[in-house]
């Protein structure tokens, strides 16, 4: 099996992922962006499984998958702890420490 | 075609008696988050603080006894590699460890309040923040999450698997990221902080996560041997190889702080409560070297040509920028933050170097970088329990101004910085010097002596900084506005203190056992 077009695809979902953490100011969707990110290597594990065989790449993504959702847990307790203090998810207002 | 009902899965076999120092750590942190649930409140932090202590000591314990006991192996599956470097840095970071818990345990200075908020959950300014602080509330969950993220620093200094890598930088960064946020004093900065580790962290791990896929797409196989093996039998794509490798290298070298990753490191050490900076700053280098080392020199080093320029540029971008931005800096946090980024620097020259334990090598990198960052990490927990100790009106007091005519005011603790401070900067008979040192001589000895020549201009560029420290406290008059005073701490932080100073300067003017220890014990298996 080939699995170039799912590595490719893999490969635009990060770009996509990192693309959208760089630049969308609400640190939820900077997050959400970090999540697409976790999910395109789990699709380039899943390819380069098939493609080798084995299944070291299949328990990669459930584990990858276990600590994407302990990250959520730590995250969403952060951002919305920022987001009560200030009212504001925004990342480009948490500046008060600079250089 | 594989097929899963055929092919039933085995269960593992684990060597209890290597992998009980993470054993300990797991079921002291899950007993300690038991506990929180049953205790009545005024008697947790005791408990909780003593048992965290004791956890990590059974685990220290453990640790040696293996260390002089058992031969290097692989365990659990050829996941983890328990090795001589394994041994040297677990044990690293369970002193470590202890000398946090001692610091987070610390009440004193402030008047009988710990540095942690009362109820982090509760808005800054709010009626029920006050409330909070009224009733004399205290987050006791600190020591399991101090224990929790100790575990997954052992388990990242032996993955032997890029899995595990990646699952145990999370395990102790996830419980760094909270502790980050919870400060006391100055909520929002603390706040911020923690979304700025937190989100910056999580990035970086992804980044780091596709390297791993990339490598596992190149040689077939999650274990460090298996992507050795490949890179030695040089099939697979190059691209899929060097694009995993500097990949994975995102992810390590932004736990160490080195520039480019670096711009979490002050804003996170800035606002972290001081125990939780201290500890992440000695602790987090010390396992992520540790990985660092593992990863490019046990699965990588058939790479070792790309890698050493790519690490032997950032070095020297680090040690610079670590150097000259910590010159411009007012707060000590902040001023420590950059000088640990200028101390990654020195760090990566050692790695740079690659030289393998042998007949005709004085010292191996190995050694060497694991004696830096012992007397690093001594230092860098003795300055930051005395930031603690400084303080103005119920709050650190962490700006330099603060810090004028200490002499005067309180000379042993005075002393105690000066000392650390001339570590930091490399100066003869501390330990500092010795592990300068012992990192030029390795990387000397690899082959990269312009990196040495150039590290050793950043050091003298960076002792300006910390004499800086040095002149305010002995020669300029304490401004009566700004004046911080000392406040005493408990006998726990005392020990720290004097178990740094000591160290300091033993490791300074006989360190011979000690280093060779570090070379006895510097071979990585796989």
């Amino acid at each position: 099996m080939n699995p170039e077009g799912f590595l490719v695809l893999s490969a635009i979902l990060f770009t996509i992922g990192l693309a959208g953490f760089l630049l969308r100011r609400n640190a939820i969707i900077a997050f959400l962006s970090i999540e697409l990110m976790l999910n395109a290597t789990n699709l380039a594990f899943v390819a380069f499984a098939r493609f080798h065989g084995n299944l070291d790449g299949l328990v990669a993504a459930f584990f990858v998958m276990v600590v994407a959702a302990a990250e959520v847990v730590i995250g969403l307790a952060i951002i919305v702890a920022v987001y009560r203090s200030r009212r504001s998810a925004s990342v480009d207002d948490a500046n008060l420490m600079k250089l | 075609m594989i097929n899963l009902l055929e092919t039933p899965i085995p269960a593992p076999t684990l060597e209890w008696m290597l992998l009980a120092p993470l054993f300990v750590l797991l079921g002291v942190g899950a007993l300690g988050i038991l506990l929180e649930g049953f205790l009545p409140r005024g008697t947790r932090h005791v408990v909780q603080a003593s048992l965290a202590a004791l956890g990590i000591l059974v685990a220290l314990g453990l640790t040696i006894l293996n260390w002089i006991q058992e031969a290097p192996s692989l365990a659990a599956m050829g996941l983890l590699a328990i090795d001589g470097p394994a041994y040297v840095f677990w044990t690293l970071i369970l002193v470590v460890g202890l000398g946090g818990v001692a610091l987070f345990a610390e009440r004193r200075v402030a008047g009988d309040l710990s540095a942690f908020a009362s109820s982090a959950a509760t808005v800054p300014g709010s009626p029920l923040e006050r409330e909070a602080d009224r009733l004399r509330r205290e987050h006791t969950e600190i020591f399991p999450l101090l224990v929790f993220a100790l575990f997954g620093m052992l388990l990242f200094a032996s993955t032997n698997n890029l899995l595990v890598l990646f699952v145990a930088v999370e395990i102790f960064s996830l419980p760094l990221y909270l502790l980050t946020g919870m400060a006391r004093r100055r909520r929002l900065l603390s706040q911020e902080a923690a979304l700025k580790y937190f989100l910056l962290g999580s990035v970086a791990s992804a980044i780091m996560l596709y390297g791993v896929a990339m490598l596992y797409g190149y040689s077939g196989s999650l274990a460090l041997a298996g992507v050795a093996d490949a890179i030695s039998a040089g099939s697979g794509s190059k691209w899929l190889l060097l694009g995993g490798m500097l990949l994975t290298s995102v992810g390590v070298l932004f736990k160490i702080g080195a520039v480019p990753f670096h711009a979490w490191t002050p804003d996170a050490y800035m606002g972290a409560p001081t125990p939780v900076t201290g500890f992440m700053a000695v602790a987090t280098k010390t396992a992520a070297v540790a990985a660092l080392m593992r990863v490019f020199y046990v699965a990588l080093g058939g790479l070792a040509w790309d890698w050493q320029l790519l690490f032997s540029v950032v070095a020297v971008i680090t040690m610079l920028v670590g150097a000259t931005a910590a010159l411009a800096q007012t707060d000590i946090k902040r001023l420590l933050a950059y000088s640990s980024i200028a101390h990654a620097g020195f760090i990566l020259v050692g790695v740079v170097g690659a030289v393998q334990a042998g007949e005709n090598v004085s010292i191996s990198s190995v050694a060497a970088v694991a004696f830096y960052l012992l007397t690093y990490g001594v230092a860098t927990l003795g300055a930051f329990a005395i930031v603690m100790m400084v303080r103005r009106a119920g709050g650190e007091a962490n700006g330099l101004d603060a810090w004028r005519g200490l002499g005067k005011r309180n000379p042993v603790i005075a002393v105690l910085m000066t000392l650390f401070m001339l570590s930091f900067a490399g100066i003869p008979l501390t330990a500092g010097f010795i592990g300068k040192l012992a990192v030029f001589a390795s990387a000397w000895e690899g082959g990269y002596g312009w990196l040495v020549l150039v590290a050793v201009v950043m050091s003298v560029i960076a002792a300006f900084f910390y004499l800086k420290v040095v002149v305010a406290m002995w020669f300029q008059d304490e401004d009566d506005e700004t004046v911080g005073t000392v406040e005493t701490p408990s006998i726990w932080t005392w020990i720290v203190l004097a178990v740094a100073a000591l160290a300091t300067l033993v490791l300074g003017i006989v360190p011979g056992a000690v280093l060779d220890l570090f070379a006895s014990a510097a071979q990585f298996i796989r």
